[in-house]
């Protein structure tokens, strides 16, 4: 790949970068070591806790654009008047979000795509909007990766404004993705410098497992097959893999507080849920855990590209990860290519 | 930003309070702030979210007719949380509304044919909308009859329209009840509403039938239709899945790759033969 537009950022220049973002009010997200693992977190300053050679976090920084328990408004209320007073969206956070991998910058595609569809959701929109995102390409990767099948790299910059690679010297190279990226540069000029270095040399190769068209043609006309109740006969519907998703989107609404004082909040939920679906009548459209395992994957393998032109798979490996009972999403959607749709 | 909060609702009052049967309530309601009530407009066919502050939000069809102005009405059965908090609100009080959301039934396309309605129970609400929406364009049509049943007496609901309807020598009501479900004067039918149906037997040709029902009403009366000679493209109804947002994001209503919410809630019964059973 052709290198003239990198800048390199020396490592020595990371304190200086991080304090100058603080101090432009940004909040930084950073993947942080904690033990044995690292998970995103919010730092102030650079520190050698940071660790830039991570494979994976449980958490994507999702929760930073669509939270986890979002409040949508506070109401006041009594007999005959009720007031509704909105959150003041010029106050949400200016985040930073430092080193997630390119699977999870891909991540805000899907999210905004649905966040978008015909209906604008104003709370997601505000907050990506404010949102700079500074990928890092992975220099290791495990048997949970499958990036490279569903059409993402180790290294792409698609979903990132700055896209970082480490070099042997432990500094960054450095591509200046989008507008938002160059404004971050342009705060920080002088702590840039030139570089002409092939960053391919420094990333992982993860093996592709499948073919990501492939395997959404051979999702038509699956709803029947067998292999949703084989794939998911030990799925105890605990709802992991949906709450560590980067690209889940299904929600509830509901009220948190009384009658006359309270808040209406949107909090993730998962299609794993018994009670999901359930009606009021008691009839249930997805009653069953196969049903619902077919849900998730029509709808991040067909459903979501068919109407929203999106896959809705990264690749991140953490439902697999997560799994309790050892579910695991590339073999199975390696089986479901590999196995007969009729009985 | 000035954009919209699709989440915010709109604060209704409730100007009218109708019991229409044993849990079942009609509310009127009427927008509080006028300009939300100038912009506001909806067709026959869609929903909205109706909400108690505390509790959260419900689904129904708007009940009354876009071409009854100044206000929308719902009529629901308590059932659960947000449908026992609004049994209990009364007149005067403020709840919630968002929308109007989802698709409508074509009436336009409906000009210079028969109608046909076919309701069960609680789901005559949804199909009221389009009832007195057609009925208020009278001159659009040819033959209307209505065929409603319920399980008892008691539970037939809008009970003084129902005598407005038959009385009308523009429309032909049928009302029926389950077996057993008669009082000693009903001078209706006593059966079910398919069984009913097909001893009446309506005409199929140039009718479009609009069918809402529970959902084993619904599977007995489609074959009887189409045995009636209803093309699969003139039968339509409304679909009810549990929903939260109303618009295409909370991942619930989606039967296969159709939603209900933006897809529906209208649909005909060849679209219905497309569907995965997933509703």
């Amino acid at each position: 790949m052709a290198t003239e537009n990198y800048k390199l950022l020396k490592k020595e220049s990371l304190p200086a970068l991080f304090d100058k973002l603080t101090a432009s009010g940004k909040t930084i997200y950073a993947p942080v070591k904690n033990g044995e693992k690292t998970e995103f977190d919010v730092v102030t300053k650079y520190s050698n806790d940071i660790n830039d050679e991570y494979i994976q976090t449980v958490q994507s920084l999702k929760g930073t654009v669509f939270p986890k328990v979002e409040k949508l408004f506070d109401y006041k209320s009594d007999k005959t008047d009720t007031s509704i007073q909105e959150p003041d969206f010029s106050k949400f956070p200016q985040n930073v979000l430092w080193g997630l991998h390119p699977c999870d910058a891909a991540a805000f595609r899907p999210l905004d795509a649905t966040f978008r569809w015909d209906y604008d959701d104003k709370y997601f929109l505000t907050r990506m909007k404010l949102t700079t995102v500074v990928g890092l390409s992975c220099s290791k990767h495990d048997d949970y990766c499958f990036c490279t099948s569903v059409d993402i790299s180790p290294a792409s910059s698609d979903g990132s404004d700055i896209m970082l690679t480490k070099n042997k010297a432990g500094d960054y190279l450095v591509e200046i993705v989008t507008e938002k990226g160059q404004e971050v540069y342009d705060m920080a000029k002088e702590l840039f410098g030139e570089i002409s270095d092939d960053k391919e040399s420094y990333i992982t190769d993860v093996p592709k497992k499948f073919d990501l068209n492939e395997l959404n043609k051979n999702l038509d006309g699956s709803f029947e097959a067998p292999y949703w109740l084989a794939q998911s006969m030990r799925c105890i519907g605990c709802g992991a893999c949906a709450y560590v998703c980067p690209t889940c989107t299904c929600f509830d609404l509901q009220d948190e507080g009384a009658a006359n004082k309270g808040s209406r909040i949107k909090c993730w939920d998962s299609c794993g849920f018994g009670h999901f679906t359930l009606h009021t009548s008691g009839h249930n459209p997805r009653e069953t855990q196969s049903q619902r395992w077919r849900q998730r994957i029509l709808h991040k393998f067909s459903y979501m590209p068919d109407r929203i032109k999106v896959f809705g798979c990264m690749g991140c490996g953490r439902c697999s990860r997560a799994c309790p009972v050892d579910m695991n999403i590339s073999e199975n959607l390696i089986k479901i290519m590999e196995e007969p749709k009729n009985e | 930003m000035s954009n919209p909060n699709i989440y915010k609702p709109y604060l209704m009052k409730i100007d009218k309070v109708t019991e229409e049967a044993p849990f079942v309530k009609t509310f009127r309601l009427k927008f509080t702030n006028e300009e939300d009530a100038a912009k506001f407009n909806f067709k026959a066919g869609q929903f909205g979210e109706y909400s108690v502050a505390g509790e959260g939000e419900s689904t129904f069809c708007v009940a009354s007719s876009p071409t009854r102005d100044g206000y929308i009405e719902c009529t629901f059965r308590e059932t659960g949380r947000v449908t026992s908090a609004l049994a209990g609100k009364e007149e005067g009080e403020i709840i919630g509304f968002r929308g109007p959301y989802g698709n409508t039934f074509p009436i336009d396309e409906w000009k210079g044919k028969n109608l046909l309605f076919i309701a069960g129970g609680i789901a005559l609400p949804p199909m009221r909308c389009v009832i007195w929406n057609c009925l208020d364009l009278r001159e659009n049509f040819k033959d209307f009859t209505i065929v409603y049943g319920a399980k008892t007496v008691n539970d037939l609901v809008y009970k003084h329209e129902l005598k407005e309807w038959e009385e009308r020598p523009d429309v032909k009501l049928i009302t029926t009840v389950d077996p057993g479900g008669e009082t000693p004067d009903w001078k209706g039918e006593i059966g079910f509403v398919p069984t009913v149906l097909e001893k009446a037997a309506p005409s199929a040709d140039n009718t479009i039938a609009i069918v809402c029902g529970p959902p084993i009403m619904i599977k007995y009366t489609f074959p009887i239709l189409e045995k009636l000679g209803f093309k699969d493209t003139d039968i339509f109804t409304t679909l009810e899945n549990r929903m939260k947002c109303g618009f295409g994001k909370c991942g619930r209503c989606n039967v296969g790759k159709v939603y209900i919410c933006k897809d529906g809630p209208v649909f005909t019964y060849a679209a219905l033969k497309q569907l995965p059973a997933e509703y």
